[in-house]
């Protein structure tokens, strides 16, 4: 099933020397229920003005969209139904600074038809011990957290992450991966910004790759960009100076190596290309 | 089932209470300077301004006047910038809160500073001020009315300017000084009737005159009526007027919100 269906969305902002430019240019994307969807794409790539318009948020110019089978821009008047089905985390927010954490999220609750437990939520952003603290004593990564929470407390059935972990330590990120896992697991569908490309290869079932408004390709990370057959790189040392190969048949090249040194081969290393060198070349900076 | 509107404007009004009163600065500004500001005009003009009339009755009725444009326009007209610049109406935007769930919330929050703000100028103006009250029914239903339709007219315009600000942090810089500015001119400070009459003139174009104006016959003789620049209370006109500013503020209020700043 699809939850986010999107063709031929074009968008464009007025702009003092251009007159317009085109932020967003007839983009195509298909999200599946459940999946975890990253976009990936330089800053100024059209991103943000991709999710806001699917958030309901923006005008487009042209293009059809459907969220959750809903044209986001065409919301019936004073109809919530749609909003109660989906949760949204900005970027940045600093709102509610003389509020508990618990008194937020309860609040926030009231909201949905059918919302989560505010103690299980609490305890699954990890800020059971922080449930009494007033926001304005969180940490930025804290802070984030509870953003989550409050994205997720409605129940939704689709939730937009945009850039969730800028700013956060890599331990904070990792157990945040965690979280963004059990989402998943519990069903719900996650469309997600970044620009770690390591985040987006540890959550994204498919990753879509957007630069000056257009898609690029869309594909799991494994097979971005032809990743998976793209040739492997062998360095090795030989009479001090580092030797470099690529090859589609590394084991065999290896094997070659070790008969000609007699066995161990100095400083040996076979890499495949990681998903930020694949990324790079496909935005055109590598 | 989806919480009502009216249900979750009211939980929104209990949060901004709570909000209010954990900010002190907010506490301090809206209910306290008023106060601070009796207390230093109650104390330099001991004289009256006319048989049976002492500054302080005359100086109560104006700041119970402004009471309404402080607590209404000016809270709202620099809060709601605050709560753009800082995410807080985008994100709520993004929830299926109705925004009228958010006005009620503000209209609560406005109504219960409201009523602290003018009770604690009537019973420190009692107290220390030898402020003499209505006696009788036909005056405090007239004060009733003001009070209402004041805070209503107050409300809609705040949340009307509110997008005139460009910034939360530069709201207060832009509000502020209009509400001192009407407050000299509209008869708060000084007595209506000795100051010059372009300056009259222009006061009158907006609801803080007329708010004066009508709290003065609330709390002043009818004598004092005489005055007044048309010689009596002019109450349907003042109604008027701010039954005006009230469909001019909501026309605004609904053509020009902004939820984000983009």
């Amino acid at each position: 099933m699809q939850a986010i269906a999107v063709s031929g969305l074009t968008k464009s902002y007025p702009d003092k020397n251009l007159g317009t430019r085109l932020a967003v240019d007839h983009l195509n994307l298909d999200v599946k229920s459940g999946e975890i969807f990253a976009l990936l794409g330089p800053n100024g790539a059209g991103k943000t003005t991709t999710v806001e318009i699917l958030e309901g948020y923006r005008t487009r110019d042209s293009g059809e969209v459907r969220v959750l089978g809903q044209d986001p821009g065409a919301l019936p008047r004073g109809d919530r139904s749609w909003r109660s089905r989906i949760g949204i985390v900005l970027q940045s927010t600093m709102d509610a600074a003389d509020l508990s954490v618990r008194e937020s999220i309860s609040h926030f609750s009231h909201y949905y038809p059918n919302p989560r437990s505010v103690d299980e939520v609490i305890a699954a952003v990890g800020l059971t011990e922080k449930a009494v603290a007033k926001v304005r004593t969180l940490s930025g990564g804290q802070r984030r957290r509870l953003d989550v929470a409050l994205g997720i407390i409605g129940r939704p059935e689709i939730l937009f992450l945009d850039e969730p972990t800028t700013g956060f330590d890599p331990e904070a990120r990792r157990s945040f991966w965690e979280l963004i896992r059990e989402l998943k697991n519990s069903g719900t569908t996650i469309l997600l910004t970044t620009h770690y490309l390591d985040e987006a290869e540890a959550l994204a079932d498919r990753v879509a790759v957007i630069a000056n408004g257009k898609l690029i390709e869309v594909a799991t990370p494994a097979t971005l960009g032809g990743r998976h057959t793209a040739q492997v790189r062998i360095t090795w040392n030989e009479n001090n100076s580092e030797r470099e190969l690529f090859t589609d048949n590394p084991t065999s090249e290896v094997a070659k190596l070790s008969e000609l040194f007699g066995g161990e081969i100095p400083g040996l290393t076979v890499t495949r290309p990681t998903l930020e060198d694949i990324y790079l070349t496909m935005i055109g900076h590598s | 089932m989806t919480p009502s509107i009216l249900r979750i404007g009211v939980l929104r009004g209990g949060l901004e209470i709570k909000q209010f009163f954990r900010q002190r600065e907010s506490v301090v500004f809206t209910l306290f300077f008023p106060i601070m500001l009796l207390f230093i005009f109650g104390s330099v003009f001991t004289n009256t301004i006319a048989p049976g009339v002492t500054f302080s009755q005359y100086f109560v009725a104006g700041m119970i006047a402004s009471g309404l444009v402080n607590t209404g326009f000016q809270q709202l007209a620099i809060m709601i910038p605050i709560e753009r610049d800082f995410g807080t109406l985008k994100r709520l935007r993004g929830t299926p809160m109705s925004p009228i769930s958010y006005f009620i919330g503000k209209a609560i929050l406005v109504t219960v500073s409201t009523a602290l703000q003018v009770a604690m100028l009537i019973v420190i103006g009692r107290l220390f001020f030898g402020l003499i009250l209505p006696t009788t029914s036909e005056r405090w239903l007239r004060f009733a009315i003001l009070i209402i339709l004041g805070s209503i007219c107050s409300t809609i315009l705040g949340i009307a300017f509110s997008s005139v600000p460009k910034s939360g942090r530069g709201a207060s810089a832009v509000v502020s000084p209009i509400v001192i500015i009407l407050q000299f001119v509209s008869g708060v400070f000084f007595v209506f009737s000795q100051l010059p009459s372009w300056m009259q003139h222009f006061a009158a174009i907006f609801p803080l005159k007329w708010l004066t104006q009508g709290m003065r016959s609330v709390f002043l003789p009818d004598s004092f009526a005489m005055k007044e620049p048309a010689h009596n209370w002019e109450i349907n006109r003042t109604l008027l007027i701010l039954a005006i500013w009230t469909v001019i503020g909501t026309f605004f209020a609904i053509r020009s919100f902004k939820w984000s700043e983009k």
